[in-house]
Formats: structure tokens, sequence, C-alpha cells
């Protein structure tokens, strides 16, 4: 068997061992309901975060709308499943394909706005997305949609973050991926070498709207209720700094950003004068002396014994992937 | 006309506002020649590479490329016609390895689909395992393969070079442009360069356009030269016929130094 398939088993099989042990917390109570839900969160997050790297991280285009599409996915999901009482998977690839569709459409004439300009129109985009369900009273307006069933648990969530970190990690690592990589890069470099430029920003653009939209249906059917206020341009900017403090451009970087931002504002929350502060500074600490995030363009799988380790593992050469 | 030469240039021009950059630019080259491009600071030499890259649009004229005209086609698809170039400054994607920087450029050549990319079936492990193969084979040839897992920032300025050289091999064209490829480097550098291009034109088929400053390199491999100045070309032959003609002179040396 290939090498690089037999490091994804070793991969998914070290994930399984951590669904059972927390899963079996969960059945045990011996995690509360309370953390429960923050790992519930935490997983989402992740589904945000990498779908937002590849954008950000990857593509180096600097989006500010994630809410936006997080909540095209959840309104859409809802509305499959209290309306039509269709399943929960197939409301969360509804809500993956619109907000997909959306992503394509905004994508197409805003990437070709380059870094400030192209962050203040995604933020205005994604804005937009979330004063036009406001006005929407089919799904409930300003005031939410209520009497969403809860249909997520740590099972859903656990398994669609790592079919998210399949695809993405699968993209990253593809001539496709390499392209999106290239434009960060070098964009006029990429463009000579014979990458189309403007179909890869786009391409990433739908990708990673489409797993927003994924989250957002998780997301939805997790609390009993959404309203347009849970999608924010605060909340985009809180998956950006997930981003940023875990590396843009590492995999493993989302994730930890994803878990080290959802823990500190969970853990802290019994503090919530003295939460804002110390997020804040951990912040500022985080730029100064770590400007390129926890991982930078590193991979957790790239980091020496746990390389070695699934390099004897699958038998593989010693090559950098 | 359009079938005879690989690459021709037809009454071409580029107007930046008021300012006439290249005008009435003439040229054509076969297939299995190697051109250089010369001429004096500013006077259009990189302007008419970014014409035939399609960077810029030319404002009137045709150029054609194996008998199909690039007017119009953006950057990308000249590549993926056949058509690869180097930067003056150079242009790497820097934070990557050297290896995944010759890599990008086989981009064009990739068949596997989004879909067997995601789920890694088809033909992705075996065009990935090939491009992986071939891309090293490319680093060897430009003696970077000691250097292919180091990020592409931390190469000295003559590796670089070299590196930049290779990635635009690896995207398989016909037609290589090389803008001041030994810019920067010291002779040693430059002679060994020299025997480099001469020796990937033969291996690999190529023709090739260079524009250079290092007389030594142009006079000592160019088949046959034009000469720029202020964006008209005004001199064309053998290294031999250029170094006698009286308007190169005049125009590098100043008209002094011809009486």
């Amino acid at each position: 068997m290939n090498s690089a398939r037999k490091k994804d088993l070793v991969m998914l099989v070290f994930a399984l061992i951590l669904y059972g042990v927390l899963q079996t917390m969960i059945s045990a109570k011996i995690i509360g309901s309370f953390w429960e839900l923050n790992i519930i969160l935490i997983c989402v997050n992740i589904i945000l975060s990498v779908s937002l790297n590849l954008i950000n991280g990857y593509t180096g285009q600097f989006s500010l709308g994630h809410a936006g599409f997080m909540a095209v996915g959840a309104y859409v999901g809802v509305v499959a499943t209290v309306k039509f009482g269709l399943p929960l998977i197939v409301a969360l690839i509804l809500g993956a394909i619109a907000a997909g569709i959306l992503g394509f459409l905004i994508g197409l004439p805003t990437l070709r706005l380059r870094g400030d300009y192209l962050a203040i129109a995604t933020l205005g985009l994604g804005e937009i997305i979330r004063i036009v369900i406001m006005n929407i009273d089919y799904v409930g307006g300003a005031a939410g949609f209520k009497g969403i069933p809860h249909l997520t648990n740590f099972t859903w969530v656990f398994f669609v973050m790592l079919m998210t970190l399949f695809f993405i990690k699968n993209f990253v690592n593809s001539s496709h991926g390499r392209a999106c990589i290239a434009i960060r890069e070098n964009e006029i470099a990429a463009e000579a070498m014979g990458v189309n430029t403007t179909k890869y920003k786009v391409m990433a653009f739908t990708i990673g709207a489409a797993f927003a939209g994924v989250a957002g249906g998780l997301f939805a059917h997790q609390f009993y209720l959404i309203s347009p206020t849970s999608f924010t341009f605060l909340s985009s900017f809180n998956y950006l700094i997930m981003v940023v403090m875990g590396g843009m451009g590492s995999i493993t970087g989302s994730i930890a950003g994803a878990f080290v931002v959802t823990f500190i504002s969970a853990a802290l929350a019994s503090f919530p004068e003295a939460r804002m502060i110390i997020y804040a500074l951990a912040l500022i600490l985080m730029m100064f002396y770590r400007p390129q995030g926890l991982f930078g363009y590193m991979e957790l799988t790239n980091v020496g014994p746990i390389k070695k380790f699934l390099n004897k593992v699958s038998g593989a050469k010693e090559v950098s992937t | 006309m359009a079938d005879k030469h690989l690459l021709e240039t037809v009454d071409v021009s580029e107007v930046f506002g008021g300012l006439k950059a290249v005008s009435d630019f003439n040229i054509y080259i076969d297939k299995g020649e190697l051109i250089g491009l010369i001429g004096p600071n500013g006077a259009g030499k990189t302007t008419a590479f970014n014409l035939i890259t399609g960077v810029y649009k030319p404002t009137t004229g045709e150029i054609n490329f194996d008998g199909k005209s690039l007017v119009g086609l953006k950057p990308y698809e000249i590549t993926q016609r056949g058509i690869a170039r180097t930067f003056q400054n150079i242009r790497l994607f820097s934070e990557l390895s050297v290896l995944d920087n010759v890599k990008i450029a086989y981009h064009c050549h990739v068949k596997y689909g989004l879909i067997e990319t995601v789920l890694r079936m088809g033909r992705y492990f075996g065009e990935e395992k090939s491009i992986e193969d071939e891309a090293l084979n490319l680093l060897k040839i430009f003696k970077l393969d000691d250097h292919a897992y180091e990020v592409a920032k931390n190469l000295p300025y003559g590796a670089q070079r070299r590196l930049e050289i290779a990635r635009a091999l690896a995207a398989k064209p016909k037609l290589l442009l090389l803008d001041e490829p030994a810019a920067g480097m010291n002779p040693q550098e430059t002679q060994e360069l020299m025997e480099m291009i001469r020796w990937i034109r033969e291996q690999f088929g190529l023709t090739v356009l260079l524009i250079e400053h290092d007389m030594s390199l142009v006079m000592g491999i160019c088949e046959r030269i034009y000469v720029l100045e202020y964006g008209i070309i005004i001199a064309d032959g053998t290294p031999s016929d250029i170094q006698k003609n009286p308007e190169v002179i005049r125009a590098y040396l100043g008209a002094e130094a011809i009486n």
C-alpha cells in the first residue's frame, strides 16, 4: 500500500482513539455538559478556521466574510430540517451548496481586489448577508429562528470535522493546492508558470465558503435558536484570530488556533471582567514573540519525532511532504 | 509566413500614456534558435518580454506563436501554449522549498481533477510521483538537488537564478525567455551559465530568447542579436555584424566614439 495512504490511516487511527476517549468521558459524565458543549464548539470552530485558512493562509486572499457564509449554511440547514423535515446530513449538504454558490458569486467580482480592499469588500458583503437574513420574515427576521431540533452531537461534529480536515489536507497537498500557494507567494510568477490565478482564487473561496456553510449547519442544530446576531463581523474576526494565531498556511495551526481561542474563552467564562483583557493580552504577546503563529507554515506531521514515527509505520523513505 | 517562424511579432507597439515604450517592433525567431535582445537601459527590452508573455496587451500589432495569435491571451494561457520566462528581478516562491518551486510549474500538465485530488484516487498518486521525479531530475541538472528541501529564499543569489530557469523549464516550454539571466553573477558563474543555456537548448530542443547586458555572454552564445534603443529595433544580425554596426556603437558609446 502507498505510504501516503498508510500515513492517513495512522492519523485516522489516532483520531478514532481520541474520539473514543472523549466519547467515553462524555457518556460517563466525566466531562460535564459545559465542557461537552465547548468540545463541540471547538470542533465547529476547527472547521471554520481550517476553511478560512484555505482562503487567507494558503491562497493569501484576505477575507473577513466568513461568518456570512456560516450564516447562510446555518439558515439553509434549519429551513431544510424544520420546514421540510429533511435529515441533518441533507441539511448540511444543502447548506454547504448554498454557501458555496454564494461564495462563488461573491468571489468572482471581489477577488479582483487585493489586500486591504478585498478585506473591506468581504467584510461588507458578510454584513450584507446578515442584514438580508434579518429582513426575511420566513426565517424569523431579527428575532431569530426558534424551535430548531437538537440534532447535532459530539459524534456528528467530530466526524464532519475529520472529513473537512481530510478534504482540505488533500487539496493543499496537490497541484491545485500548490497553485493556490503559488498565488500567495507571488501572483505574477504564478501566472507566468501557467496558473489561472482568478480560477484558483475563486475555487479556494468557494471551497472555504462551502465548509463554513457546513459548520453553520452544525452550529445551528446545537443551539435551539439562531439569530442574525450570532453571525456578525465580530465572529468573522474571531475565526481570523484562530487562523493567525495558529499560523497562516498550516492545518495543524488552525486546529491549535481554534482549540486555544475556544478554550481560553470557555476557561475564562467565570471571570467576565478579566476575560477580554487576558484574551487581548495573549494576542498581543503572541504577535510580539511569534508573529508567524503557533505553527507558522509547519504541520505537526512534519515535526521531527512524529515524522520519524509516521515514516517508520508507513515504511516511507526520508522525504518531506 | 506565420507557419514558418516559431515566434513572430508584426509592427507591435506599446504606448503608456504619452510614452511610446516600444514601437514598430518586428522580430522573428525560428525553431531551435538562440537569440539575444540587447540595448541600453530603458530601451524597452523587458516591455517587449511582457508583451510576448501577455503581461501587457500590445496597443497595436500582432504576435504569432506556432502559427496562432497570442494577442489578448492571459499570461497563464500563453504559458500553456509553450512560452515560459524568468524575471529580471527574481520572482521565486520564496517561502517554499526549492522542490515545491519547481513542482508548481508542472501545474498545466497535471491531468487529475478535483475529485481525484480530495479522495486521493485515480491518477493522483501516479502523477504526483512522476512530477516529483521529474522535478528532482531537473534540480539535478541545475546542481540544486542538494538544496531540494531548503527554503528558496535562503539560496545564494546565483542558485536562485538557476532555480528560476529550472522552474521555467518545468513548464515544458517550446520557447524560453530569459530576462537578464546573468545579472549579479560573477564571471565564473556567467561562464557556467552560458554552458548551461547551450546544453539545455540541445537537451530539451528549446528555442531561447534572452535579454542580457553581459556582452561576453551575449556574443558568446547568441546566433542572432536584436538591438533595441528607445523602443525601436536599430540593428539585427550575427554577433560579429552587431559589433561592427555603427548604429549600435553610437547607441552604446555615443556618436563621438565613431569619429
